[in-house]
C-alpha cells in the first residue's frame, strides 16, 4: 500500500507553504518530499525519481524555478513540473504556458500563481498525474 | 557641464525685447553651489495673449513680463499663469512701480521686480538671482520626491512583511479546520507552533517599527544622562538569558569596571537587546556569546561576538538595509523583522558613531558599534524619518 503511493517534490523557501501544502496532500494520499531551496532540491533529485515536481520560482536566485524545471526536464523529461510563483501579484508579469514560444522557454507543464488554493494544484496534480487518483 | 534655462521676454516694446534678448543671449552664468553653468534660451511676445501662447509652445522656466501691455495687462497674464499651475518663474518689469501693483503681482505670484528704465547689467543681476531661485526650487522638489519614493519603498516592503505571517497563519488555520480526517498529533504540534512563531516575529516586527518611528521622529524625548553601560549590559543579558539557555550556549561579559557615558538608557538598551538577541538567534547550540565594553580613543566601544553561523562577504553587504533577512539554510527557521541592524545603526548615529560586523561564514560574527560620550546632539541631519 505505501509502495503505491506518489511522491510529490515540493521545493520553497517559504517553510510554511511547503509545511501547508505537505499536509494537505498526504491527506490526499501522496507522499511528500520537501526541499527548502535550489541545494536541498538537487540532493533531493540524486536520492530518486519524484512523480511529480512543485516548485517556487524565486528562491535563492531569482530564476531558480525556471533553472530547476530544465534539469528536472533535462534529466527525465517524463517528470511533470508545477512551477507556483508570488510574482504575477507582486510585480504584475505574467508568466504562462500557452503559446509556443512559452513553452520553448519555460520548461514547466503549468504555472499557478500564487497564493494558490489547495483545489487548483490539486486539479494540475490529478491532470498531470492522470492515474493518480 | 552647461544647462540651458528657458526665457521668455513678454514687452510691447520692439526696443526694449531686442536689447534684453541680446544681453541675455551672451550671458552664461555660474552656481558654484549647485555645481551649475547656465546659459539661456531665449524667445520673446509683443503682447500677453501671444505671451501665453509661447507659454505653451515653448514652456519657459523664466518669464519676464511687462506689466503695462496693449491688451491682456502684465498682471492679468499672471493671473491666467497661476490658474494653470505652469513651473515658471516670474519677474515683473514696471516703468512705474506703484505699491498696489506691487502687491497684486505678488499675490498672483511674481518672485520680483525689474524697474524701467534698467540698465544691461541690472537685468543681468535679476536674471541670475531668479534662475539661482528656479534651480534651487527645483533640486528641492526632486528631493523631496525621492524621500517620498523612499517612504513609498518602505512602506510596500512593511506591508508585504505584515501580509505575509497573516496569510501563513491564515493557512495552518484552514488547514485545521478543513483536513477532513483530522492530525496526527506531530503534525498538529507543528502546525501551532509554525504560527505562534509566525505571530511572534510580527509582534517583533511591530515593536521594532515602533522604536525605528520613534528615533525618526524625534518626538520620544532622550533622556541624555550618565549611565553605567555596564550595569545596563547585565540587566539585557537577563533579558536574553532564557533564550540562550534553552540551547545550552554560554553568555560571557568580564567588565573591567563601571563604564560610564551620557545617554539615553532606552536607546542603550534597544542597541544591546538587539545585538545580544541576534548573537543567540544566529549561534549554534552549545555555542558562546561574548560581550565587551571598553573606552578606546575616547569612544566607547560595544563588541557582540557569537560563535554562530557567519555570514559571506555578499551577505555582510545586504546586512544593514531595511527588512534586509540573510536567507539560506541555516537561517530558515529564524524570524526577525529585517529592522533590528537598521535601528542599531540610527541609534549609534544619534551618538556620532556607526555599526561595523566582521564576520567568517561557519564561525561567527562579530558586531561592533562605537559612540562618542560627549555627542549630545539631537537627530542628525541625514536622518530622514522613513515612515
Amino acid at each position: 500500500m505505501q509502495d503505491k503511493k506518489r511522491t510529490i517534490l515540493i521545493i520553497d523557501d517559504d517553510i510554511d507553504f511547503i509545511q501547508q501544502l505537505q499536509l494537505s496532500l498526504e491527506a490526499a494520499g501522496f507522499s511528500v518530499r520537501p526541499a527548502y531551496g535550489e541545494k536541498e532540491a538537487e540532493e533531493a533529485l540524486k536520492e530518486g525519481r519524484p512523480d511529480l515536481v512543485i516548485s517556487d520560482l524565486m528562491m535563492e536566485h531569482q530564476d531558480g524555478g525556471f533553472v530547476l524545471c530544465h534539469r528536472i526536464k533535462r534529466q527525465d523529461p517524463t517528470i511533470p513540473v508545477i512551477l507556483t510563483t508570488a510574482v504575477t501579484s507582486a510585480t504584475g508579469l505574467r508568466f504562462d504556458t500557452i503559446t509556443a514560444d512559452e513553452r520553448s522557454w519555460v520548461k514547466a507543464d503549468a504555472i499557478l500563481a500564487k497564493p494558490v488554493r489547495f483545489e487548483q494544484i490539486l486539479r494540475e496534480i490529478r491532470r498531470l498525474l492522470p492515474e493518480a487518483q | 557641464m552647461t544647462d540651458t534655462l528657458r526665457v521668455l521676454i513678454v514687452d510691447d516694446e520692439p526696443g526694449m525685447r531686442l536689447a534684453a534678448e541680446r544681453t541675455l543671449r551672451q550671458l552664461e552664468v555660474e552656481f558654484p553651489d549647485l555645481e551649475m553653468k547656465l546659459g539661456f534660451d531665449i524667445r520673446m511676445a509683443a503682447s500677453g495673449e501671444e505671451g501665453l501662447e509661447v507659454v505653451d509652445s515653448f514652456s519657459p522656466q523664466l518669464l519676464l513680463l511687462d506689466h503695462k501691455l496693449p491688451g491682456l495687462s502684465g498682471l492679468e497674464v499672471l493671473d491666467r499663469l497661476a490658474s494653470r499651475k505652469v513651473d515658471l518663474l516670474t519677474v515683473m518689469i514696471t516703468a512705474y512701480a506703484s505699491l498696489e501693483t506691487a502687491i497684486r503681482a505678488t499675490k498672483l505670484g511674481a518672485f520680483d521686480f525689474l524697474a524701467k528704465p534698467f540698465t544691461p547689467e541690472e537685468l543681468r543681476m535679476t536674471v541670475r538671482k531668479a534662475s539661482h531661485h528656479y534651480l534651487l526650487q527645483r533640486r528641492a522638489d526632486e528631493l523631496a520626491r525621492e524621500k517620498r519614493q523612499i517612504r513609498f519603498q518602505f512602506l510596500s516592503v512593511l506591508a508585504h512583511e505584515l501580509k505575509a505571517p497573516l496569510a501563513a497563519i491564515e493557512g495552518y488555520l484552514f488547514l485545521l479546520k478543513d483536513l477532513p480526517a483530522g492530525m496526527e498529533p506531530a503534525a498538529y504540534a507543528k502546525v501551532v507552533d509554525r504560527s505562534l512563531l509566525r505571530i511572534d516575529g510580527m509582534r517583533k516586527l511591530i515593536f521594532d517599527l515602533l522604536d525605528l518611528t520613534r528615533i525618526e521622529s524625534g518626538q520620544k524625548k532622550r533622556e541624555l544622562v550618565e549611565l553605567d553601560l555596564a550595569d545596563i549590559a547585565r540587566s539585557c543579558l537577563e533579558t536574553v538569558q532564557p533564550a540562550a539557555a534553552a540551547r545550552q550556549i554560554t553568555m560571557v561579559f568580564e567588565p573591567a569596571g563601571p563604564l560610564l557615558m551620557t545617554a539615553d538608557r532606552g536607546e542603550i538598551e534597544i542597541i544591546l537587546n538587539n545585538l545580544l538577541s541576534n548573537a543567540v538567534k544566529y549561534n549554534r547550540d552549545q555555542g558562546r556569546v561574548t560581550l565587551g565594553l571598553t573606552r578606546e580613543d575616547g569612544r566607547v566601544w560595544i563588541r557582540v561576538r557569537d560563535t554562530g553561523i557567519g555570514m559571506s562577504p555578499e551577505e555582510v553587504g545586504r546586512l544593514f538595509g531595511e527588512f534586509v533577512r540573510i536567507k539560506n539554510e541555516k537561517t530558515r527557521n529564524i524570524l526577525g523583522s529585517g529592522l533590528g541592524l537598521s535601528i542599531v545603526r540610527r541609534l549609534a548615529r544619534l551618538y556620532g558613531g556607526d555599526v561595523a560586523v566582521e564576520s567568517v561564514s561557519g564561525e561567527g560574527s562579530t558586531f561592533s558599534v562605537w559612540m562618542e560620550p560627549a555627542c549630545e546632539s539631537g537627530p542628525p541631519a541625514g536622518a530622514e524619518p522613513v515612515v
